[in-house]
């Protein structure tokens, strides 16, 4: 039996990663929507292994509903990120800087 | 009577509205048949009115009221007496005259329609004030005529000098008006009433004591004043403006600047006579205070002989005449202030006539000379103009007070009446106003043998035209002439006798007194009751005259101008480098106006642009400006965190959050 510290620390790493990866990130925008996913993931983690924890299905069916909307954000982002590409010929972070004060 | 008191105001302005908004279609013609006829119709209305008139019986009534507020009525009414009518009929006279006149004397000018609906509207103003039985409708005609003189005088706007000057006669009105409208203010608080006869009962006149009790008390006492003495030196401030008294008679001499017409009948004859008339028709709440009378007295008398004596150096036809009416104004101001409210009237009605005729002599010669008005250019022109040298003659004659003429009478009552007053600034004005006799005589007489006798000093261009005014403006010049001789052998009726003191309220009770159209309380202010005991008869009058000190001074003076001015010149040449400083001040006009202009309008300027200044500065600069420079500045420091790169919002929301969690740790854990 794995203590369920040890699964929020993997979820917590999980998340920290994918949380640096936003930051440190200076190239590419696909990054960025990669990063968020494992972000989605990592919590998701959290709620099964509560859900397993606590002996409560609740938290699976949370992740279920997670994993769907993760699906459609990830489709929009990348559309975005498709009709972005098309307008600027860029995905780079860095150059997408137009609400610079 | 009521239709036929309405008709008389308002057929001029009738007249004023056609000449002024149809002249255009009325033409140069049309325009002053209807202006004209309209005044002459006036004037017939005022003789019916007179004709009528029951000497018992006072109109006091009501036309229209336009408001009431908190009980104070304010209406459009007729006090109707012999004062009143008096002035109708002085008022409507010579401005139809004027009217006549100013057919020959702006003949070729383009504002020909316009000029006819001024004058005309000024008669309607001017009517409308001396027929008011409130405040309300006397302020309004006294803002009127100071209006249409204010239009009149810049009446050639193209003029700098002109619109200069009807600035400032407009502004020096401005402060006496600020007098006169606190004074009416006062009279409100006192007596709750516009209404002159419910004014003057509850101002304590009628009840023959005074009711000290109202709210002003504590500050007008404070002052050493009574509610009294504010109202009448309020009042009193407004006629110095009107009227024209030291120190804001700065206005007149500059209103020359007018065509000669009005100076004739606002600045000699009418408007200029308000101020007096309204004093005397006040006269039961000026009986009240000794203060002002006596202020009164100084005042007029100052003005009397020291603008007389600047009229003896000034070149300029008109001014001359100009100071002249100012001093001729003092003296009916020391009647004023000496109680005798009717001389003043009297002398009023004289000098209308004579100065107006006076001026429009003047503005005859001035056609002739080709609108040269400076009297060394002039010179022989009896030859030229017999009918405005004689009517000038007269005229001068009447102004100087030789007896027989309508001035004489009216001037001796006046200087009689200052030496029996016994008010302690009686003596000064006795003495000012003798020593103005000589003055008057002088300077009349000095312009009078300039003009009309002597070398034709013109040049030869102008001497070749020399010729009459056409008949339009000499027939004036006859039919004012004629009244300038007799209209002083009223003085039997109008000083001596009971003209003025009809009765305009009734006591209510047996221990009150009743208000007269002139009233003067003989106990204290005897001056006309020895007046009128020393009187018996016109003849003795005119013979007590020929031997009093008045009559041999006029002549001095007329003997000293001639010697002078004809016989030798070389006199007046000494004077003028012996006493040059003497001629420095009267030049410069005692520095009145050079000091307001350094003072006031100075003043003012640099007072302007300090607050424009710190306005510019402060206001603007620091409160309105720097506020939004402040924002912008700051919000361009703040816009430096807005980078626009993803990576560095997300930073700021992951360490937002960290310290949220933080916060919310220590919080629960505390």
């Amino acid at each position: 039996m794995i203590p369920l510290s040890h699964t929020l620390i993997v979820a917590a790493i999980l998340f920290s990663i994918s949380l640096a990866g936003m930051f440190l990130n200076r190239k590419n925008v696909l990054i960025l929507l990669m990063c968020i996913e494992l972000m989605l993931l990592s919590v998701n983690l959290n709620f099964i292994a509560f859900s397993h924890y606590l002996n409560d299905l609740g938290g699976q069916l949370f992740v279920f509903f997670i994993l769907t909307v993760a699906a459609a954000e990830a489709a929009i982002g990348l559309a975005i990120l498709v009709t972005m590409f098309r307008n600027r010929r860029t995905i780079n972070v860095q150059n997408l800087d137009s609400l610079k004060g | 009577m009521g239709t036929l008191y309405l008709l008389i105001p308002l057929a001029p302005l009738l007249g004023a509205i056609l000449a002024g908004f149809f002249g255009k279609q009325l033409g140069r013609k049309g325009a002053h048949f209807v202006t004209s006829g309209l005044v002459a119709f006036s004037f017939i209305l005022s003789v019916i009115a007179f004709m009528q008139m029951d000497a018992n019986e006072v109109y006091n009534q009501t036309v229209y009221q336009w408001a009431v507020i908190d009980n104070i009525k304010m209406e459009v009414g007729f006090l109707v007496d012999h004062l009143t009518i008096m002035m109708m009929l002085v008022v409507t006279f010579v401005s139809l005259m004027v009217h006549i006149y100013t057919i020959g004397y702006m003949h070729d000018d383009p504002g020909y329609q316009r000029f006819f609906s001024y004058i005309s509207l000024f008669t309607f103003s001017m009517l409308m004030l001396v027929m008011s039985n409130n405040f309300l409708q006397l302020f309004f005609g006294w803002e009127a005529v100071g209006l249409v003189s204010y239009l009149l005088i810049g009446f050639w706007y193209k003029k700098d000098t002109a619109i200069y000057a009807n600035m400032k006669a407009f502004l020096v009105n401005r402060v006496g008006d600020f007098g006169f409208l606190l004074g009416i203010g006062v009279i409100v608080i006192y007596a709750n009433s516009l209404d002159y006869i419910t004014v003057f009962e509850r101002l304590g006149v009628a009840m023959g004591g005074d009711n000290n009790m109202l709210p002003l008390d504590a500050l007008t006492q404070a002052w050493g004043l009574n509610h009294q003495d504010m109202i009448a030196l309020l009042l009193f401030i407004g006629a110095m403006g009107k009227s024209a008294q030291v120190p804001l008679h700065v206005w007149l001499p500059d209103s020359m600047e007018g065509p000669t017409p009005i100076s004739a009948l606002i600045h000699a004859a009418t408007m200029v006579t308000a101020g007096i008339f309204m004093v005397s028709r006040l006269s039961p709440i000026f009986e009240l205070s000794d203060t002002v009378l006596n202020f009164i007295l100084i005042i007029g008398a100052t003005t009397a002989f020291f603008m007389g004596l600047i009229g003896i150096i000034q070149n300029d036809i008109k001014r001359v005449v100009a100071y002249s009416t100012l001093s001729q104004l003092g003296y009916m101001v020391v009647a004023l202030g000496a109680s005798a409210y009717s001389a003043a009237v009297f002398h009023l009605m004289t000098h209308a006539f004579f100065k107006a005729l006076l001026f429009l002599a003047a503005g005859s010669v001035i056609i002739a000379m080709h609108h040269e008005q400076d009297i060394r250019k002039m010179g022989g022109l009896k030859r030229h103009m017999p009918i405005t040298y004689w009517t000038s003659l007269v005229g001068s004659l009447a102004l100087i007070g030789i007896p027989g003429f309508a001035g004489f009478f009216s001037k001796d009552a006046i200087i009689e009446a200052v030496h029996a007053s016994t008010l302690p600034a009686a003596g000064y004005a006795y003495f000012m106003v003798l020593l103005g006799v000589f003055v008057t005589a002088f300077y009349s007489f000095r312009m009078f043998f300039l003009v009309f006798h002597g070398d034709e000093r013109m040049d030869d261009h102008t001497l070749h035209h020399l010729h009459e005014s056409p008949k339009v403006v000499t027939i004036p010049l006859i039919l004012l002439a004629i009244p300038s001789v007799i209209a002083g052998y009223f003085i039997g009726t109008m000083v001596m006798g009971d003209f003025f003191n009809q009765v305009t309220l009734l006591p209510k009770a047996e221990h009150l007194h009743q208000v007269t159209t002139i009233m003067v309380d003989h106990e204290r202010h005897p001056a006309m009751e020895v007046l009128r005991e020393e009187y018996h008869g016109i003849f003795s009058f005119i013979f007590h005259g020929m031997i009093a000190l008045p009559f041999w001074l006029a002549l001095a003076g007329v003997g000293a101008a001639w010697y002078i001015y004809m016989k030798d010149d070389s006199i007046a040449d000494w004077f003028y480098n012996r006493f040059q400083w003497l001629y420095k001040i009267l030049d410069n006009k005692y520095y009145f106006d050079t000091f307001n202009q350094k003072f006031f309008a100075n003043g003012s300027l640099n007072l302007g642009t300090a607050f424009w200044t710190f306005d510019k500065t402060i206001i603007d600069g620091l409160f309105v400006n720097g506020v939004a420079k402040m924002t912008g500045w700051t919000a361009r420091l703040l816009s430096h965190f807005q980078t626009g790169y993803l990576y560095h919002y997300v930073m700021a929301m992951a360490l937002g959050v960290g310290f949220l969690m933080a916060w919310l740790f220590m919080a629960l854990s505390a």
